[in-house]
């Protein structure tokens, strides 16, 4: 994989998306994310964030066009590689997908332990970040015993723990109030000055307007880049 | 004994409860084919090692009991034996005792019958293997001198009995193998079912960077364990039944029959079946969840 700052963390060329024998949902998309960016992706309900998204973390191959990821074209990157691709990509879903039969705590360990990190490190990292958050009190509980916003924290959790490059997060605060959400806006922007690079696809324009980022609008399947204004407090 | 953090829920899959029973099943069937088969192996490989290496020789009695005819008895006997060792090829023979000879004719003849009826001298010739007589040519040097001498020397019958344990031996082999290949099938498939249910799981697991051996290896480890569990109940189960049968057999054969027996080694290689089902449940899973996620991005 590729550190060099002069590549993009990922490149789109006239990408195409369709599920199945669907329409296209996703048409020409050409678009580049500088290493250590922080964009938005706005547009309304199914027009195609999620699936943008997809596209980034492996889930889908385009039906068309290129995508190139930390340099590599992911249509032709052998499949024994695409781990490494994916342990430096944190993605918060948009329905959590935790996995209800471990605890919080073993959720947000999985990625250290998918990457064979030493067990002790696991238990400090974890337990730091779950304080964070404010999950402390429910590291051993279940996912199904807890509420939108906890597990909306708990896969945030999972998404940074072990430092990715690229994070991305579908709609990481729509569970929780305005407080809690500035409060994971604010990590997520913690972590985008470590260098993280960070796309969040969101439907709150207030916290598109306060951070100010770049935005990437989609509207019919087509994307629409519009420049940062700045951050206002 | 195999347990491991997991990130999956395998053993709370519904198949996973009864998937040792399965084990169980095939290892005792196993273990019946195994030993059917080492059994009759040792038993072909002691007797078709005596095809060959021994005659019966059979001199008729002279009729009548009086001195003259018990004479020419041991003249003739005496002739024979003469002749036998002559004979080039041959590395001993015996006559097999009198009273052995009633033994051995006493359940068609009845006891008490010593000094009624003449009874043929049986002489046990015990031939050298490397460098055997022409069985023909001796048959009518003996002939010529003794009328009516008998010459028996095994070969017809135990060439097709030890014919007919041999392909008893590979139907057994047959058996085995096919026993092997339906518990793996079953391991294919509880293993594939277990992929289809921890599909959402499995998916998560790729997604945060986990190879296809990291989730092979949970199925893998999950299935040795419950290979070895079965393997362990179906061994103990086949242990007495064979002890049992061994004494059934035992006590028929009496005499009739080498003593069909296992052997030291033929034990042990039973005690290597709960391995062999856990190492075979092993490289199944890991085989088939690797197979599977190959097509998976
Ligand atoms: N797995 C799928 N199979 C078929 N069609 C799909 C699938 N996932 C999404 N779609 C379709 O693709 C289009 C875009 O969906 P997507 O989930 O990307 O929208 P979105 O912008 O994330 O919406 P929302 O804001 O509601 O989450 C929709 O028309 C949807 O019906
Ligand atoms: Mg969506």
């Amino acid at each position: 994989m590729n550190f060099d700052p002069t590549i993009p963390i990922a490149r789109f060329e006239n990408v195409g998306l369709r599920y199945g024998l669907g329409p296209e949902v996703l048409q020409d998309v050409k678009l580049e994310l500088q290493p250590g960016s922080y964009h938005f992706l706005v547009g309304p309900s199914g027009a195609g964030k999620s699936s943008l998204l997809k596209l980034l973390y492996l889930a889908h191959r385009p039906s068309r066009g290129l995508v190139h990821l930390f340099g590599m074209d992911v249509a032709t990157t052998p499949r024994d590689e695409l781990p490494a691709l994916r342990r430096s990509i944190g993605v918060v879903f948009q329905d959590y997908r935790l996995l209800d039969h471990l605890s919080t705590f073993d959720n947000v360990a999985l990625p250290l332990r998918v990457a064979r990190v030493k067990e002790d490190e696991v238990q400090r990292h974890v337990v730091e970040l779950l304080a964070w958050v404010g999950l402390e009190n429910h590291m051993h509980a279940r996912p199904p015993t807890l509420s939108g916003g906890q597990k909306q924290r708990a896969s945030i959790a999972r998404a940074v723990i072990a430092r990715p490059r690229l994070l991305l997060a579908d709609e990481p605060t729509g569970n929780v109030d305005d407080r809690m959400g500035f409060r994971l806006m604010h990590l997520i922007e913690e972590l985008n000055k470590l260098g993280t690079t960070i796309v969040v696809a969101t439907h709150n324009e207030k916290i598109v307007e306060r951070l100010g980022h770049p935005v990437i609008g989609i509207n019919d399947g087509r994307i629409n880049v519009t420049p940062g204004s700045g951050p206002t407090y | 004994m195999f347990r491991r953090r997991t990130d999956l829920p395998l053993d709370r899959d519904a198949l996973s409860r009864f998937l040792p029973w399965l084990i169980a099943f095939m290892v005792y069937l196993a273990a019946m084919a195994q030993a059917g088969m080492l059994g009759l192996d040792s038993m072909s490989q002691r007797w078709s090692k005596d095809i060959g290496t021994s005659l019966t020789v059979q001199v008729p009695p002279v009729s009548g009991l009086d001195k003259a005819a018990k004479e020419k008895s041991i003249r003739r006997l005496q002739d024979t034996l003469n002749l036998l060792s002559e004979t080039k090829g041959i590395i001993r023979s015996s006559v097999i005792p009198e009273s052995r000879v009633l033994q051995l004719l006493e359940p068609w003849l009845g006891a008490g019958i010593a000094g009624d009826v003449p009874l043929p001298v049986l002489i046990d010739v015990e031939t050298n293997p490397a460098n055997k007589p022409d069985i023909r040519v001796l048959k009518q040097k003996l002939s010529a001198a003794v009328p009516g001498i008998v010459v028996d020397d095994h070969g017809v019958w135990l060439a097709r009995l030890v014919q007919l344990i041999r392909t008893m031996e590979g139907f057994a082999a047959l058996v085995l193998v096919l026993i092997l290949a339906s518990a793996a099938a079953t391991i294919v498939f509880t293993t594939r079912t277990g992929l289809a249910v921890h599909r959402e799981a499995i998916e998560v697991l790729h997604f945060t960077g986990a190879h296809d051996s990291y989730i092979a290896d949970q199925f893998a480890w999950r299935a040795m364990a419950l290979g070895f569990k079965g393997g362990i109940i179906g061994l103990g189960l086949a242990l007495p039944t064979l002890l049992a049968l061994g004494l059934v057999a035992g006590r028929i054969e009496q005499g009739l029959l080498p003593e069909i027996s296992l052997g030291g080694v033929g034990w042990i290689s039973l005690l290597v079946l709960p391995f062999a089902s856990a190492l075979l449940a092993w490289w199944t899973a890991r085989a088939t969840v690797m197979r599977n996620l190959a097509g998976m991005l």
